[in-house]
């Protein structure tokens, strides 16, 4: 099968995320999207730090210290961008505004559960950061992972095992394997990459997959 | 004559007492007020509650203050950092409490100390263990959670640049949690590049309006 690598996961992202959304990249994988949205299209990218219209990171040598995203990396901004504070940023969020948070995840669930932000483990020092705020405020959550962990065992889960970072609020999942928008009455499968059946994608998935018309 | 600039940062935090809990601006090292951090540590001040994003990045600064052990507890949304060791060390010891907060509630928590609100409804977080214990209500559709103002002995915040009358203007994304954490403390000392004459800053763009303002040190 033609599994997707990271950057390819971000491109079919990318290409889903229409002319005018107001967009959070999360940290990680996510912030991959930016560097795949055409040319032309204009998309505002949102930083929980208090940034709107973030544009590239800056050339070598003209970082800013005070001009840094969400994930503490030098960045630049667009013309009509704007700064603000805190609490105007999760407004944002919290309030509805953003049309879209892209996700990186540990596990999704069937209901549309979201972990990703603690392993769990004892020892680990928790962090949770605007991801929960992401989780319950953007209008779209997608999410975008790996299919399976390094184990082959399926992240997509009956329930999380992991702490939740939120609730019911999974919009659409996209893997190497395939996009998956997740809805009331189960997962249904947009499409596979190719090579892969639906009847595969289902015995590496191992809860239920529901197909949809289109389907590869 | 009002006049709310002092000569230093060590004057601006004389009167910082033990057990105090202080709100230090910045996301990362943006905004950060590391002249005024380097004036507490030197200060003395102990048994410190500390209100920031971050635990503290690499060895100045919050780190620094956490490394001296004057932090009993910190409440914060993301303390783990390839480089927050000072802070990773002493909470593995058991030697420094933490609360943490989802990035936005935390905001929130210091926005409604400053507008003062007694309490809101959220619904972040609900069906977490960062909601484990707390009151919550269905509004709605939605499931929200009860969380608290935090209140503040001190905001120590870095702005660009201030006039005698303590009003603000920031720079990028350095702004952070300054304005709201201005709001929010009985007493806000503010870090700036520059003072300039009353009236010279442009009234439509101030961000702070002075009255959230009691000290300005220029570093």
């Amino acid at each position: 099968m033609n599994r997707l690598d990271k950057n390819q996961i971000a491109a079919r992202v990318a290409r889903d995320i229409p002319e005018g959304a107001y967009v959070n990249l999360g940290i990680g994988l996510p912030t991959l999207v930016a560097d795949h949205l055409p040319r032309g299209r204009e998309v505002i990218l949102h930083s929980e730090n208090g940034i709107l219209g973030v544009g590239p990171r800056p050339a070598a040598g003209s970082e800013d210290e005070d001009l840094i995203n969400a994930g503490k990396e030098p960045v630049t901004l667009l013309a009509g961008g704007a700064y603000f504070h805190h609490a105007d940023s999760f407004a944002m969020i919290r309030g509805r505004h953003l049309d879209y948070a892209i996700l990186g995840a540990f596990q999704v669930s069937v209901s549309g559960d979201i972990a990703n932000w603690h392993t769990g483990t004892p020892d680990s020092i928790p962090a949770v950061g605007g991801a929960m705020d992401l989780a319950v405020g953007a209008k779209k959550v997608l999410v975008m992972m790996e299919h399976l962990t390094k184990k082959g065992e399926s992240k997509i889960v009956e329930r999380c095992t992991y702490p939740l970072t939120g609730a019911r609020c999974v919009d659409r999942i996209y893997t190497d394997l395939a996009v998956i928008d997740v809805k009331p009455d189960g997962l249904h499968v947009v499409e596979t990459v190719e090579g892969l059946s639906f009847e595969e994608l289902q015995r590496l998935t191992g809860v239920p997959l529901k197909r949809m018309l289109t389907a590869a | 004559m009002i006049d709310k600039t002092v000569a230093s940062p060590e004057a601006a935090l004389a009167d910082v007492r033990d057990g105090a809990t202080i709100m230090i601006g910045g996301f990362g090292n943006a905004g950060m007020p590391a002249a005024l951090i380097d004036a507490l540590i030197a200060q003395g001040a102990r048994n410190l509650t500390i209100v920031n994003n971050n635990a503290g990045n690499g060895d100045t600064g919050l780190a620094a203050l956490i490394k001296a052990k004057r932090v009993r507890r910190i409440l914060c949304s993301f303390p783990r950092q390839a480089d927050s060791w000072h802070f990773d060390a002493l909470y593995r010891a058991g030697e420094l409490e933490l609360e943490l907060v989802p990035q936005g509630t935390l905001a929130e928590r210091i926005r409604a100390a400053g507008a003062g609100i007694g309490a809101f409804y959220t619904p972040t977080a609900h069906g977490t263990r960062l909601a484990e214990g707390k009151e919550t209500r269905r509004i709605g559709d939605r499931d929200h959670v009860l969380e608290y103002p935090i209140h503040a002995d001190y905001a120590l915040i870095k702005a660009d640049r201030a006039d005698r009358w303590g009003n603000l203007v920031y720079r990028k994304s350095a702004r952070n949690f300054g304005p709201i954490m201005a709001t929010a403390a009985k007493c806000t000392v503010v870090q700036v590049r520059d003072i300039v004459e009353l009236g010279s800053l442009d009234p439509e763009a101030v961000v702070t309006p002075g009255i959230f303002v009691k000290r300005v040190v220029k570093h």
